[in-house]
C-alpha cells in the first residue's frame, strides 16, 4: 500500500483527482450522503466538455512556453453554429453537418499556425486576433433563430447508461488514443521533445514546423468536437457557448500537472482537474455560497492547487 | 533607415495610420471636441497597458488586470466616495496584494499566467460582493479630473504624454528599471550580480498594481458609476497594446511609450471602425483583422531565429 501511494504521489496528475475527491466528499458529507451518484454523474456530464478542449490545449501548451491557443471558445461557437445549420434539424444530413463543423475548424488551425508562422506572431495574440475573425464569422453566418440539433445527436449527448453518460465514454475513448499517441507514436514523441528544447529536436531532425502546426490544427478540431458535442447537449448553438472554455481549457491543463514550460502531458490530469472545477462549484453551490463568495473561492483554490502542485518542478 | 530604427518606429507609424484613417473616414473628428470624445476611454487603457507591461517586463502575464481595474471601480464607487479614508487604505491594500502575488510567483517559481488566472477569479469575487448591481457613485474630484478642459490639446493626449513620458524615464533611466530589464532579459545572471530577484518582481507587481489602480480611477472618473464587469476586456487589451507598441513576451525587451501608442491605436481602431460603418456582426472581427495587419508589418523587421 504504502509502496503503490510512493509511486503514485509522484505522479504530477494524483493531485488532481485528490482535489475532485476531496470536493466531493465534503459535498456529500454536508448533504449526509444524499445525491452522491447524482452529483458524479453530472460532474461527468458537464467536464466532457472542458476535457475535450483540455486535451487540445494541452499539447498546445506542450509544445513550448509561449504557446496557448485562446481561439478556442471562438471555435467551438462556430463549429457549433455550421453543425447546427448544415444538419438543419435533419437526421439524414448528421454527418455531412459533423463534416462542415471540422472542416470549419480545421481552417481555424490552419489559419492560426498561418498567423504564428507566416507572419511570426506570439501564439497568444495571433489566436487572439483570430478568435475575433472567427467569432464574426460565426455570427454573421449564424444569424436569425436557434436550430434545434437533429434527434442523433441530441441523444448521444445527452444519453446516460447506468449514469454514465455516453459523451464521457467516447471522451475516455479519445483520451486513451491521445494517451497513446503522445506515449508511442514520432509525433507525440515530437511534441513533447520540441516542449523541452526545441532547438535540440531540431538538431535531431525533428521536423519542429509541422509538429507545430499539426498540433494547432488538433487543438482547433478538438474545440470543433466540443463545439459539436455541446451543441446537442443544450439543444442548439448560441453565440456565447464557447465563452467559459477560454479560462476553463487552460486551468484544467495546469492544475491537471501539464507543465507550462511545456515539455510534460498529462493526460489523466485533464478528467481530474475538469472533474475538480464542476465539482468545486457544486460543493460551493451547496454550501449555498453567494456569487461573489463562489468566485474567490474558485480562485483561491486554483492558486492553492497550484501552489502545492507546481513550483519545484519548474526548473529552466 | 535600418531595419532597428523602422522597428521602433512602426507603433508610430501604426497609429497614425489609424488616425488619418479616422480623419478620411469621418473628417469632424479633426477637432479638438472629436479628438476628446474619440480619446478619453484611451487614457484607462493606456494606464492598464503600462501595468501589464510592467509584469511582462519581468517575463510574467498578467491575466486579471481587467477584473482588477473593475474591483478598484467598485470600490473607489462606494468606499472611497462615502469614506476616503478607508477607500485610500483599501486601494493600497490592492496594490500590496499585487506586491504578495509578485513575491509568491517568484519563491515558489509558480507561472504567472495560472496565478494570476486564479487571482482574476478573486478580483471578481470581491468586486461583485461589493457592488452586487451595477451603480456607485465617483468621486466629485474624480469627474472633474476626467472632464479637464485643457488649452489647445485635448486632455486624453496630455495624459498620454505625461503617462508615457514618466514610465519611460523610470524604467529606462533609473537603475531600478535597468534591474528589472535585467531580470527579464536574463533573472539568473542578475541574481548571481547580488540583485535580489525577489525585491524586483514583488517592486514591479506592485508598479503594476498602483498604474491598475490609476486605470480603475480614471475609467470610474468617466463612466461615474461603477461595474464589475466593465473592464474584463482590458486583460486582452493591455496584452495586444503592449506588443502593438513594440514589446516582447520574453527577454525584458519592452517600451513604455510605445505600449502607450499602442493603447492609443487600439483605441481609435475602436472608434474608426464604429464611423466605417461596418455590419455590428463584423464589428469584432474587424478589430482582429486591424490587429492582425499591424502585427504582420512586423515581421519582416524581425531577425530569424533558426530554431523556431
Amino acid at each position: 500500500m504504502t509502496n503503490i501511494w510512493n509511486r503514485l504521489r509522484h505522479e504530477p496528475w494524483i493531485w488532481s483527482f485528490l482535489a475532485a475527491i476531496g470536493v466531493w466528499l465534503a459535498t456529500i458529507a454536508y448533504t449526509g450522503g444524499q445525491g452522491a451518484g447524482e452529483i458524479l454523474t453530472a460532474a461527468l456530464s458537464f467536464a466532457t466538455f472542458s476535457i475535450i478542449v483540455g486535451l487540445g490545449q494541452m499539447m498546445v501548451i506542450t509544445t513550448g512556453p509561449g504557446n496557448v491557443d485562446l481561439s478556442i471558445p471562438a471555435t467551438i461557437t462556430l463549429a457549433g453554429v455550421v453543425a447546427m445549420k448544415v444538419m438543419d434539424t435533419d437526421s439524414a444530413r448528421l454527418l455531412l453537418g459533423i463534416g462542415a463543423a471540422l472542416g470549419a475548424s480545421f481552417l481555424v488551425g490552419v489559419f492560426n499556425y498561418g498567423l504564428i508562422r507566416l507572419l511570426r506572431i506570439p501564439p497568444i495574440i495571433a489566436t487572439l486576433s483570430s478568435s475575433f475573425l472567427v467569432l464574426s464569422t460565426a455570427i454573421s453566418y449564424g444569424r436569425g433563430i436557434r436550430i434545434k440539433p437533429p434527434l442523433p445527436l441530441d441523444s448521444f449527448a445527452t444519453m446516460r447508461i447506468l449514469g454514465i453518460p455516453l459523451a464521457a465514454v467516447f471522451v475516455l475513448v479519445l483520451s486513451i488514443v491521445l494517451a497513446i499517441v503522445i506515449k508511442r507514436t514520432l509525433y507525440g514523441r515530437a511534441v513533447v521533445a520540441i516542449g523541452q528544447n526545441p532547438r535540440a529536436a531540431w538538431l535531431a531532425g525533428i521536423n519542429v514546423n509541422r509538429t507545430r502546426f499539426m498540433t494547432y490544427v488538433l487543438s482547433a478540431l478538438l474545440a470543433g468536437v466540443c463545439g459539436i458535442l455541446l451543441s446537442g447537449f443544450s439543444g442548439g448553438a448560441a453565440l456565447n457557448m464557447g465563452e467559459e472554455f477560454l479560462l476553463a481549457s487552460i486551468a484544467v491543463v495546469v492544475i491537471g500537472g501539464t507543465s507550462v514550460a511545456g515539455g510534460r502531458a498529462s493526460v489523466p490530469g485533464i478528467w481530474g482537474a475538469a472533474l475538480f472545477m464542476y465539482l468545486l462549484v457544486t460543493m460551493l453551490n451547496t454550501f449555498g455560497a453567494s456569487a461573489g463568495v463562489r468566485l474567490i473561492m474558485t480562485g483561491v483554490i486554483i492558486i492553492t492547487v497550484i501552489v502545492l502542485a507546481g513550483g519545484e518542478t519548474q526548473s529552466k | 533607415m535600418s531595419r532597428s530604427l523602422l522597428r521602433s518606429l512602426l507603433p508610430v507609424i501604426s497609429l497614425a495610420v489609424v488616425l488619418g484613417a479616422t480623419f478620411y473616414v469621418q473628417p469632424r473628428t479633426m477637432s479638438y471636441f472629436g479628438l476628446n470624445l474619440m480619446l478619453q476611454y484611451a487614457v484607462p487603457i493606456a494606464l492598464a497597458t503600462i501595468a501589464q507591461m510592467f509584469i511582462i517586463t519581468v517575463n510574467d502575464l498578467d491575466l486579471s488586470i481587467g477584473p482588477f481595474v473593475g474591483l478598484v471601480g467598485c470600490i473607489s464607487a462606494t468606499l472611497l466616495y462615502s469614506n476616503p479614508l478607508l477607500g485610500a487604505l483599501a486601494l493600497l491594500l490592492c496594490i500590496a496584494a499585487y506586491a504578495a502575488v509578485g513575491a509568491l510567483v517568484h519563491s515558489r517559481n509558480l507561472p504567472s499566467i495560472v496565478v494570476t488566472l486564479g487571482l482574476s477569479f478573486v478580483w471578481l469575487g470581491i468586486a461583485v460582493l461589493i457592488l452586487p448591481s451595477p451603480g456607485g457613485k465617483a468621486p466629485e474630484w474624480l469627474k472633474s479630473i476626467m472632464a479637464l478642459q485643457t488649452p489647445f490639446i485635448p486632455f486624453p493626449i496630455i495624459a498620454a504624454i505625461v503617462i508615457g513620458l514618466v514610465v519611460q524615464l523610470a524604467l529606462m533611466h533609473s537603475s531600478l528599471g535597468v534591474i528589472a530589464r535585467g531580470a527579464g532579459g536574463n533573472p539568473r545572471a542578475m541574481a548571481r550580480a547580488g540583485w535580489s530577484m525577489l525585491k524586483t518582481k514583488a517592486a514591479m507587481y506592485a508598479l503594476a498594481g498602483f498604474f491598475g489602480v490609476l486605470s480603475g480611477l480614471s475609467l470610474l472618473g468617466l463612466t461615474t458609476s461603477a461595474d464589475a464587469h466593465v473592464a474584463d476586456r482590458y486583460t486582452l487589451y493591455s496584452i495586444a497594446g503592449v506588443i502593438l507598441g513594440g514589446g516582447e513576451f520574453i527577454g525584458g525587451r519592452v517600451s513604455p511609450l510605445g505600449a502607450v501608442i499602442g493603447a492609443l491605436t487600439l483605441a481609435l481602431a475602436g472608434s474608426f471602425l464604429i464611423f466605417l460603418r461596418i455590419s455590428p456582426d463584423w464589428q469584432i472581427g474587424a478589430q482582429g483583422a486591424i490587429l492582425i495587419l499591424v502585427l504582420a508589418l512586423k515581421a519582416p523587421l524581425t531577425p530569424r531565429d533558426a530554431s523556431k
